[in-house]
């Protein structure tokens, strides 16, 4: 009875979230797309552009699926590695550098974000890790462990419910973690006491399963939204040491359906994309849950500009199969919507599912798409809003 | 009818473990006995000792060593698993064994007394010796399995392997060290539960160990050193001790207050000196990490002379520390799992430990 309740409710948000609905009343945006934004040398392709961030020079990381996983094979074991790879342009697109190269943590793709002092910060959904960068392209910190070794067969994707639910399969708590006789053996006998986590509580720590997104308030700690396997958001110091962690799996205040994408505001709040639920939910910096916005979508990928005045962007992106959808919203911090622009498709100025937005200039964006593999330059004029 | 007997054995074992753990795992898990009443030992921590070159990165901070003049050996998991050799500044050299067949997920680096680089690789499961400068493969013990096809991994709760193991194939080898006589010893490992001795050319002599908690049984034994005088010291890690054998494997004492031996390495000298890691567990689990991550000084008696470090990512803390190299009784490197690097450690004994004031 009571779960019949919830599906009632979940039926009504999903009813009233209707991007028909949004549509009617949102004012649209004009926009820009510059073409070929980034000049690439003659041998390296962009992939799934799945991350894309600037520093405070205008300089342009993208994070990006490409190349090829490899698998090593050892005594009843195989070992997987490649197949992502971080890329550095000049503000004007120009190819600088590549940063990583080889690096153990990079095997699939998820966002790229760049910190008030400029390091660079990667999540890595395959490999559990979110490693962070200095500016000179060092690694200075790693959050999370690659699982050692890959299942034969590898768990299956549920068809029904793609990068929803947890793997079927996956332990609840901190999964997906790869194989081992042995592994923590060297934990001291005692297991932690803690009654059965609900599902997707994770492990507390810096122990992922397939994260997603980075973010950091003005002290500098670290919120991680992990993600699609575990279902919370977990909170460090700005040293990497473990905080807290909230959230579980589900659809009430604090649970999450696959949070995609995290921002954190200058009071320090913190906003996540909530995609599997189609609404962002917003924490004070204790993970108190404060509000949710239910009109704008799936949440693909949020972005909160700076300066005094911020403003919320977030993405209803078009799935990876399909081009419904697929408009970004311009909001204010308090959810109200200011306007919205864009669509699906394969044209320029068209999505294909965008992954990730920068907004460090408020009308000047970047956007990563996952299906189109490669990043647009945006530049709004919020000004001419209603001359479509 | 005895294997029944050893089975029945190995059963009551696991039992009075896992009961164990029910029962502490009502509490708060436990700091390793030593820990109240161990002394610190200060201690620094050399920042950015090893320089990288701009494109070259470390992964997983697996084995380090160093040779007689200093040179620091570093294995560590990459893509997929890289050799580096620096100069004793800590300034980039070069990679050794670029793309070689055993190369796969790196265990171990160790140096033996003639600065030949031993690499130990628990993916191939093989254990390659090199000549000093790292140009030439000298011997290879154990062999990479042939590929046919990947094979389906292992269901979750298969039972480990049980002795006998085979003399000349390891399962997930873990470790080496060597006695006076230059004999080999390897610490054998994830899949198999014992320590294996060979001699100087490699032929095996003979092993001890199968799969369990009772005394010469071990559950992933994950480092090993041996002392002047050849003695043995196996870091039992999953049942959280070091077993102490002597040089033909006869099983003399066990140290078990001292946590969880990730790594163990004895010092040179007249005085020689243990260290071994109480390492934090590679899950990062915060509550687990806050029980563990220190490394203890001990004497080769067990007597535990000091202890320093936790668990943390900052400069001079540990994210579970994989290897220790002790060549200098004051000068550590430290090998970091989930921090992919190498520490360089300047410890600072309050009262300086000498044979004489022994």
């Amino acid at each position: 009875m009571k779960r019949s309740l919830q599906l009632v409710a979940v039926a009504t948000v999903l009813l009233m979230s209707s991007p028909l609905l949004a549509q009617l009343t949102v004012p649209e945006i004009p926009y820009d797309s510059a073409a070929n934004v980034l000049t690439m040398p003659a041998d390296i392709y962009l992939g799934e552009a799945v991350g894309v961030a600037t520093n405070s020079k205008g300089n342009i990381f993208v994070y990006t699926r490409t190349g090829h996983p490899s698998v090593v094979e050892g005594t009843n074991r195989a070992f997987r590695f490649g197949s992502s790879r971080l890329f550095e342009f000049d503000p004007s697109g120009k190819f600088v550098r590549e940063l990583g190269q080889g690096v153990y943590g990079f095997l699939f793709a998820h966002t790229v974000r760049v910190d008030p002092q400029d390091n660079v910060w990667v999540v890595d959904e395959g490999a559990n890790m979110v490693i962070k960068f200095n500016p000179q392209g060092q690694i200075v910190m790693t959050m999370g462990r690659k699982p050692e070794a890959i299942r034969i067969p590898t768990p299956t994707i549920n068809a029904a419910n793609p990068g929803g639910a947890p793997l079927p399969g996956a332990a609840p708590a901190g999964g997906g973690r790869g194989e081992g006789a042995g592994r923590g053996a060297g934990a001291p006998q005692a297991a932690p006491a803690t009654p059965p986590a609900p599902i997707g509580a994770g492990v507390l720590g810096d122990n992922f399963n397939r994260p997603t997104d980075v973010a950091w308030d003005a002290a500098g700690n670290i919120f991680i939204s992990d993600g699609y396997g575990n279902s919370r958001v977990a909170k460090f110091d700005k040293n990497g040491a473990f905080i807290k962690s909230w959230g579980s799996y589900g659809t009430g205040s604090s649970q999450f359906n696959t949070l995609h994408s995290i921002a954190v505001d200058a009071k320090g709040m913190v906003y996540v994309g909530d995609r599997g639920n189609r609404r962002i939910q917003v924490f004070d910096n204790d993970g108190n849950f404060k509000t949710q916005f239910l009109n704008v979508g799936a949440p693909w990928a949020i972005c909160i500009t700076p300066g005094p005045h911020q403003y919320l962007y977030t993405s209803n992106s078009n799935g990876t199969a399909d081009f419904e959808n697929g408009e970004i919203y311009k909001m204010e911090l308090d959810g109200k919507i200011l306007g919205k622009f864009g669509k699906g498709g394969k044209l320029l100025k068209e999505f294909g599912s965008v992954h990730e937005i920068d907004c460090r200039k408020e009308n000047e964006l970047y956007v990563g798409e996952i299906t189109n593999w490669r990043v647009q330059k945006l530049t709004l004029r919020p000004g001419q809003a209603g001359t479509k | 009818m005895k294997r029944g007997l050893v089975l029945c054995l190995v059963v009551a074992a696991l039992l009075c473990t896992g009961s164990l753990s029910f029962a502490q795992g009502l509490q708060q898990p436990e700091r390793a006995k030593a820990y109240a009443t161990a002394r610190e030992i200060p201690y620094t921590s050399v920042p950015n000792f090893l320089k990288m070159p701009a494109g070259v990165y470390m992964g997983e901070g697996i084995g380090v060593a160093t040779n007689s003049k200093g040179h620091v050996f570093v294995y560590h998991r990459s893509s997929p698993s890289k050799l580096y050799h620096f100069d004793q500044n800590g300034n980039f050299i070069k990679e050794i064994g670029k793309g070689l067949y055993g190369f796969a997920f790196a265990h171990a680096v160790r140096v033996d007394k003639e600065d030949n680089i031993w690499a130990v690789d628990e993916g191939t499961d093989t254990v390659i010796k090199f000549n000093p400068d790292g140009t030439r493969v000298l011997m290879v013990l154990g062999r990479r399995p042939e590929s046919h096809g990947l094979p389906p991994t292992p269901a979750v709760g298969t039972p480990p392997l049980m002795a006998p193991y085979p003399q000349y194939r390891f399962g997930r080898v873990t470790d080496i060290a060597w006695d006076n006589a230059g004999n080999i010893f390897l610490s054998d490992g994830y899949f198999h539960s014992r320590v294996v001795k060979y001699d100087k050319n490699g032929k095996f002599v003979k092993d001890v160990g199968t799969r369990g908690a009772l005394p010469n049984q071990l559950n992933t034994p994950h480092g090993i050193a041996v002392d002047a005088n050849g003695n043995v010291y196996a870091a039992d890690r999953g049942n959280r001790r070091i077993q102490v054998f002597s040089n033909d494997l006869t099983l003399r004492a066990v140290y078990d207050n001292v946590g969880a031996p990730w790594s163990v390495c004895i010092t040179p000298g007249p005085h020689q000196y243990l260290y071994s890691s109480n390492s934090n567990p590679d899950n990062n689990n915060s509550v687990l990490a806050a029980v563990t991550g220190e490394i203890y000084k001990m004497e080769l008696d067990g007597t535990v002379v000091g202890k320093f470090g936790k668990a943390g990512k900052q400069i001079g803390e540990f994210q579970t520390v994989h290897a220790i190299d002790c060549r200098n009784e004051n000068e550590l490197y430290v090998a970091e799992i989930t921090g992919w690097r190498v520490q360089k450690l300047m410890l600072k004994p309050q009262t300086p430990q000498t044979a004489s004031a022994r």
